[in-house]
């Protein structure tokens, strides 16, 4: 009896030591994590949200004269006039029907740019991914070299296409099709191409990560209940890729919502968007708490956005 | 691996820790764009061993942005004559004392006793000239000497107009073809202008500083730009002339200023004097072919300078240094750019 | 989702197994029209840069006008100095953001995956993923102001603001692909070396980090393309001289481009074809 209460005596002490031993090491996972994550958090806390803290501040002060602010005094003007103006000549208070339609523009823009990156991105993401590996390799080396190529020339090159005097109407007018060059530059379509253009890399690339993960067993088993193509296509293979076109939608979307580089060189300047309303404010307008308050308005809209599209990919694939 | 990270570290350090070794020092510039004569650059750096950084700004008030923002750290910027009264009230300029530099006397006595810096404390003279419109004729042979062919165009024109999209250089060109003051404040005239405005831009093409590569380009078959550069425009097309229209057009004149507290401060001050010596002022002109607020640089400007009809206004037309408008007059003005732009 | 699960159960038979229904020669891979959807996308891809190299050799000032071959626009780009100077620091800034960003991503990384979810983890993914978040003109205004704010107060120039502004947007970028690897790979071979009696440090270095390598690399390509291509946030933040290769295409574009914009970006097209090549040649070795 005495050697086995002393033996449970010594397994509750090892117990014991087992558990201290366990804590310890818990404690040092906390904190060796904690100790990992700090530069990438101080960092972006520091350089990236700290900033935004600022500009909220700024988005309540008055402009000052010729730039900056005037502190202290707190007002919400800049915030009233996302959504209400003051008429210039009849003093009154209507909606801000200017800014509506600049919103309303960029963010028809990017979804229209995401659509046609979609459209174009995901057959041939889904072409790349079902090839033989060694084809496979070659079409990702193609697909990679422009994106290694810098944006401005790529929007750049498509200029020389598009213009007046570009290639498509040389070869559209030497071929007889048309006597007078076709006026593209400057227009919607121009936009949307040069947007798609630059950003299509970041569809595809993540698109084709999650496709290349499909297991073909389930796509065959499908086929084997009758399924035709098509069906497969929409109730197999799109919600087993919905990763890769939620990360491909956002990185796509959110450079299109608040670009203004290349809408501003193939748009010619004429129709102010999201982006350069934004920087138009900070610069010749000279009222940087309007121009703080349409930032963190666009950040806003963009959140909604993610947020939305977030619970509804959630939402089907709980369904 | 490991050598690479090494390698990347020693570039780390010398990318952060060296900065540049130099002689006598740095001198940090701020300009607009296309608007630097590169051999006046040179010549400087030579001259006092200086080694020069040049960054561009396609308006006045990008710069300003940057500068009242703090930490710049440039030197010398050149802003729009009717920024510099605004930049002196903001304490941001140094009061250099040009009056008193050894080339002040080169300077034209017309250009000494200016409305924004009277007696010259803070700036000098870097180019001078005149907003106006200009057209290719080659696509329509009527009057060009009217702001119509902007604000009003002919069918020739329409849909085919490039207008440069500074601020104030569009309201004032606008004010001028209404014949209405500038800055007026009464609520017709405003209502006035935005209309005009928002009529007359549904025949432009397209709202770009590059005026020189939209009328080369023949993307654009009238723009409106400034004398310099239409000169540089019938350089390369020889049939775009540069109209000088009967209802006024806009004066402006670009100041050479330092910064409050800037860095290489003794290095900025010599280039201010440098600037004012006329061989060095026609070197300015040479590139933009922009006229300049020095004495006697007529000999050193390139030959297709002299007696350019971009550069002479013709006597009867009417022209002036704008001034800059109230506060609250700037904000209607703001407004209706906004509604205009949209 | 029935289907799937009911086309799991069937997941473990062969095709060979059910001949006849669909024939012998059914593609299971193939959708309808995909195909000639890769080709126009390639196509789109690949026109506008031909169009670009081409136009690199008119003998003409004007770049859409061809007036006869030349070489001459190669031998310009390459002296020009301002192309040169613009093109090293854009090169020096994006080797050390992305160098910077991959570190600092891989010690995320390495605690944010196949780790069971600690309480702030969602804030953890959250914060390192704000920058993605953020459209760009707002990160360039807000960083330009807090980086003005701290210039005047230590009255410090240097390239570091500009750098720091890159490694904050390269790390998102970075954190992707490395999680991705991770992801894929399991915990067996940490464990095991773990039961050898290797200290974490050494299950780091002898194990989990080779493994990690197509992850880094991945992380280092993306953010240093995504470093080099930056315009909006350097133009913002960049100080006096600091003139990177976007900076200066964009003053070239606003100026009236000549051909020797075109012969410039021929050669960095042929840098990243080189580039991306050597990439290639020596991840199929090891697969």
């Amino acid at each position: 009896m005495a050697a086995t209460s002393e033996a449970a005596g010594t397994a509750s002490i090892d117990n014991g030591r087992a558990q201290i031993a366990a804590q310890k090491a818990a404690t040092r996972t906390v904190v060796s994590r904690w100790l990992l994550l700090s530069p990438a958090l101080v960092i972006i806390l520091g350089c990236g949200l700290l900033p935004l803290f600022i500009i909220l501040g700024y988005s309540v002060m008055q402009p000052g004269d010729y730039a900056g602010v005037v502190c202290c005094k707190l007002v919400p003007d800049a915030w009233i006039n996302l959504f209400f103006e003051q008429d210039m000549f009849s003093d009154a208070l209507a909606p801000n029907y200017a800014y509506y339609i600049i919103f309303a523009r960029s963010i028809l823009m990017a979804l229209f740019t995401t659509a046609l990156a979609i459209g174009v991105g995901f057959p041939t993401a889904y072409f790349i991914a079902t090839r033989s590996p060694k084809m496979r390799n070659l079409m990702l080396f193609l697909i990679t070299i422009p994106f290694w190529t810098n944006l401005l020339i790529r929007t750049y090159s498509i200029i020389m296409v598009l213009q007046d005097q570009g290639v498509l109407n040389k070869i559209l007018m030497g071929l007889g099709l048309i006597h007078e060059p076709l006026q593209l530059m400057y227009t919607n379509v121009a936009i949307s191409y040069g947007l798609a253009y630059a950003y299509l890399p970041y569809m595809v690339l993540p698109l084709y990560a999650s496709m290349e993960k499909l297991d073909f067993r389930l796509i065959e088993a499908g086929y084997d209940l009758y399924a035709n193509r098509f069906q497969v296509l929409r109730r197999l293979i799109i919600p087993l890729v919905k990763p890769g076109i939620v990360a491909g939608s956002i990185l796509v979307f959110i450079p299109a919502i608040g670009d203004y580089v290349i809408t501003t060189q193939l748009g010619g300047g004429t129709r102010m968007m999201f982006g350069s309303l934004i920087s138009q404010q900070f610069l010749t307008a000279r009222n940087w708490p309007q121009g703080s308050a349409l930032s963190l308005g666009l950040m806003l809209v963009v959140m909604i956005a993610l947020f939305v599209y977030a619970k509804k990919a959630v939402g089907r694939a709980q369904s | 691996m490991k050598t690479f990270a090494s390698v990347l570290l020693a570039g780390a350090v010398l990318a952060f820790g060296a900065g540049t070794a130099l002689a006598d020092g740095e001198l940090h510039i701020d300009n607009y764009g296309d608007y630097t004569n590169p051999d006046l650059i040179k010549k400087f750096e030579q001259t006092y061993n200086v080694k020069v950084t040049l960054d561009t700004y396609d308006a006045s008030e990008d710069m300003y942005a940057k500068v009242k923002a703090g930490g710049s750290g440039y030197d010398v910027v050149v802003p729009a004559s009717f920024l510099v009264p605004a930049m002196v009230k903001d304490g941001l300029l140094e009061k250099i004392e040009p009056n008193q530099m050894s080339n002040f006397k080169n300077m034209r006595p017309e250009f000494v006793n200016v409305y924004w810096d009277e007696g010259r404390h803070y700036s000098v003279p870097w180019q001078w000239g005149t907003t106006g419109p200009a057209v290719n004729t080659e696509f329509y042979k009527g009057d060009i000497n009217t702001w119509a062919v902007i604000f009003n165009p002919p069918a020739e024109l329409k849909g085919r107009i490039n207008v440069e999209p500074g601020m104030t250089d569009v309201l004032n060109a606008a004010s001028y073809y209404l014949g209405q003051d500038a800055c007026s404040d009464k609520k017709e005239d405003l209502k006035k202008l935005n209309d005009t405005l928002i009529e007359a831009k549904k025949n432009w093409r397209t709202m770009d500083y590059d005026t020189i590569g939209k009328m080369t380009s023949k993307d654009a078959y009238a723009t409106l730009t400034w004398d310099g550069a239409a000169i540089r425009q019938r350089l390369q097309v020889p049939t775009i002339q540069y109209g000088f229209p009967k209802e006024g057009l806009e004066s402006w004149m670009d100041n050479v200023v330092v910064l409050k507290g800037a860095k290489n401060m003794e290095n900025a001050k010599l280039f201010i004097n440098f600037i004012m010596d006329p061989e060095n002022a026609a070197l300015i002109s040479a590139f933009a072919h922009y006229d300049n607020g020095i004495k006697g640089t007529e000999p050193y400007l390139p030959k297709e300078m002299a007696g350019a009809p971009e550069l002479t206004v013709p006597s009867g037309v009417k022209t002036e240094f704008l001034k800059p408008c109230s506060q609250d007059v700037t904000a209607m003005h703001a407004k209706i750019w906004n509604n205009l732009l949209k | 989702m029935t289907d799937t699960t009911a086309a799991t159960n069937l997941a473990a038979t062969p095709s060979s197994a059910t001949p006849g229904r669909r024939g012998p020669r059914f593609d299971v891979k193939r959708q309808g029209g995909f195909g000639v959807m890769a080709m126009f996308c390639l196509l789109m891809l690949y026109a506008p840069m031909f169009v670009l190299v081409a136009y690199a050799f008119n003998d003409n000032q004007f770049v859409m006008i061809w007036k006869g071959f030349s070489w001459r626009w190669f031998g310009i780009a390459v002296n020009d100095p301002e192309i040169r100077g613009a093109a090293l620091l854009s090169l020096k800034v994006a080797a050390i953001a992305s160098v910077t960003a991959t570190i600092i991503a891989t010690m995320a990384a390495l605690v944010t995956t196949r780790v069971k979810p600690f309480r702030s983890l969602p804030l953890v993914y959250a914060i390192v993923n704000q920058p993605l978040m953020v459209p760009e003109i707002v990160t360039a205004i807000a960083t330009m102001v807090f980086f003005a704010w701290i210039k005047t107060v230590t009255q410090y120039q240097g390239l570091i603001y500009l750098v720091v502004s890159h490694i904050v947007f390269c790390i998102p970028f970075a954190y992707m692909p490395l999680r991705a690897r991770l992801e894929d790979m399991d915990l067996t071979f940490e464990n095991a070396a773990a039961d050898l009696y290797a200290t974490p440090w050494q299950v780091f270095r002898r194990v989990t980090f080779p493994l990690m390598i197509p992850g880094i690399i991945g992380a280092l390509m993306l953010s240093f393309v995504i470093s080099m291509d930056d315009v909006v946030i350097t133009v913002h933040v960049s100080g006096p001289g600091e003139e990177t290769l976007p900076l200066y295409l964009i003053g070239q574009l606003h100026r009236g481009v000549t051909p020797e914009v075109n012969a410039m970006s021929t050669l960095f097209l042929l840098a990243s074809v080189l580039l991306v090549t050597i990439f290639f040649i020596v991840t199929r070795k090891k697969t």
